[in-house]
């Protein structure tokens, strides 16, 4: 089979590679930048200062700038500086980012009252627990009511497709001002951002059953409680969980803009904070930690849903 | 077909006017009255059903045919409850019904099984819903699985089984609540010829034992003659009934009736009812050019 068949599934071992590939290609990228000097590099840093009195070892200078006063220096027949390429400080090397993802977990917080990389990450999940179960506990049941009965379609839905335009972030002063300044306004911004398209879904989803097994189940005597609680609910069961994994994916990305409503916290906080120090790779070493987070949540639902309904795999 | 020397599908050997002077002294079990339904169709109202008169006898087995569009699937809906009537009414055992119930249960082409349920649940279904305690309701589920032949797998989710299997359990998922009727809407329709004919075996034999009666729609003129004691043949814009035809074929049927003369002669004139004469017009006809190369190896396939 080749690699390029118009919607054949590639073998395992190729698919394997190729979702390697995938995290490869981009490592790759990045290395290339960081580790051949010909390759961008636009600052020098500086080993030798020489003749030039501002330049300072480990300086980094522009290269106009480096090649400018290396050549006044030659031609004042004085040291001239030397220096390498470099990167400006905003993109680190892979095994720089690579060691933070130790070393960041390992530091010490500069001041008492600041948190360690582990307290920030569980201040955010914990953000992000609450706002989506919130969000599922009412979201969820009116989307299937929604979905089912016309009557609370139209009841929710046209309020709820104007709500939804309404971008979350926008909510931030108010949810401040009602909730105060700590977990609870960056909840309900999660809420926002997660609510009002969770409605619509699941109310999408549930319209999607086959209306077929709804006739059935009313032609073996079920009536409208039945219908809802023995036909609709687990008939859209498998088709909830994925659009609810798709959610949470949804709600992490407002993660960012909820921390930053009154008090800066969570991982949120420790990126800002490690950025005002210049500890980029602290900062991407961060980045990756809420990727890796998200894709292991993500795995590990898929493997339950897996288990969860049997019936739709076999 | 035409070339045979074939009887009149009306006459009847005196054995079988017996049976149906008997079946006509049976009690009705559903009865159709002026029935009409209505559609708002792109250009204004269409009429599906029109008058639809009919009385079905109990445990009798009664075929709905006819060319695809007349509304027998709007029929049979309707009956069921699933479509309201614009006008006239349905009766079940003499009282009039407007929505779906167990006492009529349903078989349609597509399975319609709950995909979630194992064989057994399914066959719970109904019978949870009427109230049935889940030890009572579980060990009739066990008889029905085993009267379809599928206790072993009666665990099993209906997608492991296979179209025939699956039609099965949904009769007796339907018989389970012991319905009035059971109305069928070609329910073998999706099913390659060889399980088809062992499914109508299966279901003539179920229509003997239990007491049930049937009214199936079919668009398959032999399944039509070999299930039916009566076909009620519709024709299409707007369907209402033709003809209700007694079937001449003597009962119980097994399928070396297929070429007896009154099985032909019955099937003939519901094939002339179905598709008369010059109705093949102008627009069926195909007009190709001639396509083949010219210089093609093989110019004509004779």
């Amino acid at each position: 089979m080749p690699f390029l068949a118009v919607r054949k599934p590639l073998s395992k071992e190729k698919r394997s590679l190729v979702a390697i590939l995938s995290f490869a290609i981009p490592l790759m990228i990045w290395s290339a930048v960081s580790y051949l000097p010909f390759v961008w590099h636009p600052l020098i840093k500086v080993t030798d200062a020489g003749s030039v009195d501002y330049f300072k070892a480990n300086m980094l200078v522009p290269r106009e700038t480096f090649e400018f006063e290396a050549e006044k220096s030659v031609s004042a027949g004085l040291d001239p500086p030397s220096g390498l390429p470099a990167n400006p400080l905003y993109l680190p090397a892979p095994h720089e980012v690579g060691k933070a993802l130790y070393t960041a977990f390992a530091t010490e917080p500069r001041r008492q009252s600041e948190k360690w990389l582990h307290e920030s990450l569980w201040s955010s999940i914990q953000v992000i627990f609450w706002g989506f179960i919130l969000s599922s506990m009412l979201g969820i049941p009116i989307g299937i009511l929604a979905g089912t009965f016309d009557f609370f379609s139209k009841l929710f839905e046209p309020f709820i497709e104007f709500f939804r335009y309404l971008p979350a972030p926008a909510f931030g002063a108010l949810a401040v001002a009602i909730l105060g300044i700590y977990q609870a306004p960056k909840i309900a911004i999660i809420f926002i951002g997660t609510f009002f398209q969770q409605v619509l879904v699941v109310a999408n989803t549930t319209r999607k059953l086959d209306p077929a097994l709804l006739e059935a189940g009313q032609t073996l005597g079920a009536n409208n409680r039945s219908l809802l609680l023995k036909v609709v609910i687990p008939g859209i069961l498998p088709d909830l969980y994925r659009d609810t994994r798709i959610l949470l994916g949804w709600a992490w990305t407002y993660l960012i803009v909820a921390e930053l409503i009154g008090t800066s916290s969570g991982i949120t906080w420790f990126i800002t904070q490690q950025a005002r120090y210049k500890n980029f790779d602290n900062v991407y070493a961060a980045i990756i930690i809420i990727g890796v987070l998200g894709l292991f949540i993500d795995f590990l639902l898929a493997y339950f849903g897996r288990r969860f309904f049997p019936w739709k795999t076999t | 077909m035409i070339r045979l020397k074939l009887p009149d599908y009306k006459y009847q050997t005196e054995k079988v006017k017996e049976r149906f002077s008997r079946l006509k002294r049976r009690s009705i079990t559903m009865e159709v009255r002026n029935l009409t339904k209505k559609f708002q169709g792109i250009d204004g109202p269409v009429t599906a059903l029109k008058n639809i008169n009919l009385k079905v006898h109990k445990r009798e087995f009664v075929c709905v045919i006819g060319p695809s569009g007349c509304g027998k699937s709007t029929l049979i809906r309707t009956l069921a409850g699933l479509e309201e009537a614009t006008s006239g009414e349905i009766l079940l055992d003499d009282k009039v019904v407007t929505k779906p119930g167990p006492e009529r249960g349903m078989v349609y082409q597509e399975y319609t099984l709950f995909p979630w349920l194992t064989v057994k649940k399914n066959i719970m279904f109904g019978l949870l819903e009427s109230g049935a305690t889940r030890s009572n309701a579980e060990s009739e589920a066990r008889q029905w699985t085993s009267l379809v032949g599928l206790e072993k797998f009666e665990n099993h989710y209906p997608s492991q089984l296979s179209g025939g299997m699956k039609q099965r359990v949904a009769i007796a998922r339907a018989l389970a609540n012991q319905p009035k009727i059971l109305l069928m809407d070609e329910p073998f329709g999706a099913l390659d010829a060889q399980t088809r004919a062992k499914m109508q075996v299966y279901l003539m034999e179920i229509w003997k034992n239990i007491d049930i009666t049937i009214l199936f729609i079919t668009h398959d003129l032999n399944e039509a003659v070999y299930l039916a004691d009566r076909v009620v043949v519709l024709k299409a814009n707007p369907g209402e009934i033709q003809e209700i035809i007694e079937v001449p074929v003597p009962q119980p049927r097994n399928p070396s009736q297929f070429i007896t003369p009154e099985f032909l002669a019955t099937k003939h004139h519901i094939e002339t009812l179905i598709h008369p004469k010059g109705e093949l017009k102008e627009v069926d006809n195909l007009n190709l050019v001639r396509m083949v190369n010219v210089k093609s190896d093989i110019g004509d396939v004779f």
